[in-house]
């Protein structure tokens, strides 16, 4: 199985020394695109930027149920911008009904 | 809570009743499930948070390199020196099973390489390039970890979400609608009984009346 990242060229190249595919996308479209192909093409993981990911949520919503790819936000070079906390908050409040350690 | 739309004979009321055994032993099944994959949700997620803060930071930090790296190189020249992977790795996937959720395992195994640490030459690189790549090559087991737990979760919350949607369709509705139906046809079978046998008796004193 392979492991994959999507995002802004300038974020993510750097995968490339670690032996990760790396797939530089910017537009919704191409990201969509790249997703759907990569799913469907044995991979394992799809670390995509959080940039990235928050153009396209129906399309990593559509592989939450199935357990590969795991298609993961990671913060791109720009720093966080929450998106996978808030995944985690979303993930806390859907199975317990309420946010129970994200208040402070 | 309405009642079901089914003919108030005995036959009915046997399967009804057999139906209320059959929604109330899942019900409590369902609620056990649901108990016990929240426990190991609650256990998952807090390594979860923790390890995504500490990825965070960590390909923050090699991120930041890598920017700095591209300032002090030519985009040709950085495209270049990373064709060449410095670190081979393979992964393993396997399926864990959580509570009859499939969920994915993944393992991730180095492989030897055979070259010294930096796959490019000295002369068209920067220091900081070999500061971001090895950034980035610490990052990657605790970003591989994280997509595993991470997965893992999201596909925990779903299932648990879904199972107390079907326990309490079953406590809310199904149940009580069933009890309510089985009271219904037991009620009209009574009736029908003592409407049966005050007919009797009324025929009994006709009957005795035309006698005498």
């Amino acid at each position: 199985m392979k492991i994959g990242v999507i995002g802004d060229r300038q974020s993510v190249q750097g995968f490339a020394a670690l032996s990760i595919d790396v797939y530089p996308a910017t537009s919704e479209r191409n990201i969509k695109r790249l997703i759907n192909t990569l799913a469907k093409d044995r991979y394992a993981i799809i670390f995509i930027t959080e940039q990235a990911a928050s153009l396209v949520p129906e399309t990593i919503e559509k592989y939450n149920t199935s357990p590969f790819p795991a298609i993961i936000p990671i913060p791109g070079n720009q720093g966080s911008m929450g998106v996978g906390q808030e995944t985690i908050r979303r993930n806390v409040e859907k199975a317990i009904g309420t946010n129970i350690f994200f208040d402070e | 809570m309405a009642v079901l739309r089914v003919n108030p004979t005995r036959m009915e009321l046997t399967r009804l009743k057999k139906r209320l055994a059959v929604a109330v032993r899942g019900h409590k099944l369902l609620k056990d499930k649901r108990d016990e994959m929240v426990r190991r949700f609650m256990e998952l997620i807090k390594g979860n948070k923790r390890l995504r803060e500490s990825v965070e930071a960590e390909l923050g930090v090699a991120l930041r390199s890598f920017l700095g790296a591209s300032l002090t190189m030519s985009p040709e020249d950085m495209e270049v020196a990373l064709l060449y992977p410095s670190k081979r790795f393979k992964v393993h996937v396997a399926k864990n099973n959580i509570m009859s959720v499939d969920v994915p395992k993944i393992e991730y195994e180095e492989l030897e390489s055979n070259h010294s640490t930096y796959p490019y030459g000295m002369i068209n690189t920067t220091g900081e390039m070999d500061v971001a790549v090895d950034r980035l090559a610490e990052a990657l087991p605790g970003l591989i970890r994280l997509a595993e737990l991470e997965k893992t979760c999201n596909m925990l919350a779903d299932e648990i979400e879904k199972t107390r949607r079907r326990v309490n369709a079953l406590e809310y509705v199904m149940i009580p609608q069933l009890e309510e139906t089985i009271r219904y046809i037991t009620m009209k079978l009574d009736e029908n009984e003592r409407g049966n046998l005050t007919r009797l008796m009324k025929m009994k004193e006709l009957m005795k009346q035309a006698e005498g």
